[in-house]
């Protein structure tokens, strides 16, 4: 039922966002949340999109459906070295403070100050604006062990 | 096959600084799962989330005058003042634990309820529910603050319960800028009720805490053991461990000239 009721809310605020999606031709879809194709997934909710030695992180839109409305977002400092797997920030949304875990590993070279006063960008673009770090890699081989759009959709829908 | 244990600890009056120190070495530094009941803090002291910023949150100048302690924590949510009539209910799980509840704020408030209810109503109480993530009664009263840590698939959720508030140290709080719906506009007076004006008179605090202890041990598949404060303490030890809490002080954001905030 929460999950069912989590959909539909993610739903109303991706309409827009899933205009922008299908232009870019990148859209999938399962069960109530967006899964774009061409990024990288971790199971634990946090996407990677890759720009030569540089990739681009954020959470995934189930993770922000479920997360519920985001209201702050710690953000690592510019040459933080992070590691795959481990954590390098919180997201705080509905009395929770949840970590979030990079899924690749390299230095911050650029963290998204936005969000300092518009945390909500992690909800309504949780795939562009709502980006969170810019991480140098280290290790491109890494890329391997995360999932791609079809396999994190289908690994969503196992809850 | 020996079921998942559940550790139980059972204290008062332990200072609530150190008691979130305690709660987060033991989600961040063990893979243990834990019900820890602090029957009232050692003193007072006015507790704020992660992100709360005191200036908006804290009537700052008076809150100095009244030399009341002002902590960090490293769970999200809102503000609340604590002391001796405070009962605080921590439970931290891992997610295995609970394969049906997801790591997300909403599910695991909702598992709450199923054993907050079922307590408040052997205590007395019968119509405890959960309204838009607040523990409530009938009528729409508030009577504890609650909030989460949730790290991969281990989470913390800790509530605390107001058997009593001292009006005055209420009054240090602010109206907070986002308030849920149903409050409706109502001043922290009307909106927050005292579990003693709500619960049988004598021995029902008692009655509550021994409640809470049952219901934990219903409502999954754990075999309950008791633990001493040195067995939970042992996870402060933990090399490398950084805690998120805490201790503010409010002189730094009257320097600022953020404390002036009218």
């Amino acid at each position: 039922m929460a999950l069912r009721v989590f959909g539909t809310f993610a739903l109303g605020k991706l309409g827009l966002q899933a205009q922008v999606m299908q232009a870019a031709g990148v859209t999938a879809a399962y069960a109530y949340s967006t899964v774009v194709q061409g990024y990288k997934y971790a199971k634990s909710h946090e996407w990677a999109k890759v720009h030569g030695d540089t990739a681009t992180v954020g959470i995934s839109d189930h993770a922000q459906s479920q997360l519920g409305d985001v209201v702050f977002v710690e953000l690592p400092d510019v040459g933080k070295v992070v590691k795959q797997g481990e954590t390098f920030g919180v997201v705080e949304s509905v009395k929770a403070a949840s970590d979030v875990y990079s899924p690749v590993s390299g230095e911050v070279v650029e963290v998204n100050q936005a969000l300092v006063d518009k945390p909500g960008t992690v909800n309504t673009s949780p795939f562009e604006e709502g980006w969170i770090i810019k991480v140098k890699l280290s290790n491109k081989g890494e890329l391997a062990a995360l999932l791609d759009a079809d396999a994190y959709a289908a690994e969503c829908e196992k809850h | 096959m020996s079921r998942p244990v559940l550790n139980m600890l059972r204290i008062s009056r332990l200072p609530i600084y150190t008691q979130l120190h305690l709660e987060e070495a033991l989600l961040r530094g063990t893979k243990d799962n834990w019900l820890i009941i602090n029957d009232g803090a050692f003193n007072p002291a006015i507790v704020v989330g992660i992100s709360g910023r005191p200036p908006e949150l804290i009537q700052c100048n008076e809150a100095l005058q009244y030399g009341i302690q002002v902590i960090r924590r490293f769970t999200g949510g809102g503000t609340v003042v604590v002391d001796h009539d405070t009962v605080f209910c921590t439970l931290i799980m891992q997610g295995s634990l609970l394969p049906h509840v997801e790591c997300f704020p909403q599910p695991i408030m909702a598992w709450t309820e199923r054993l907050y209810r079922p307590a408040f109503a052997a205590a007395g109480c019968p119509d405890f529910a959960l309204r838009e993530n607040d523990y409530v009664i009938a009528s729409g009263q508030k009577v504890g603050g609650n909030a989460q840590a949730i790290t991969g698939r281990r989470w913390l959720h800790h509530t605390s319960f107001l058997w009593d508030f001292d009006a005055d140290r209420m009054g240090l709080l602010r109206q907070p800028g986002k308030a849920p719906k149903y409050r409706q506009g109502r001043s922290h007076f009307d909106f927050v009720t005292r579990l003693r004006d709500v619960l049988p008179s004598s021995g029902s605090r008692q009655r509550l805490v021994d409640a809470i202890v049952d219901a934990a041990a219903n409502v999954a598949d754990i075999d309950v053991q008791e633990r001493t404060l040195a067995d939970a303490a042992a996870a402060l030890r933990q090399p490398q461990l950084l805690l998120g809490t805490k201790l503010l002080d409010l002189r730094e954001f009257l320097r600022s000239g953020e404390g002036l905030l009218r």
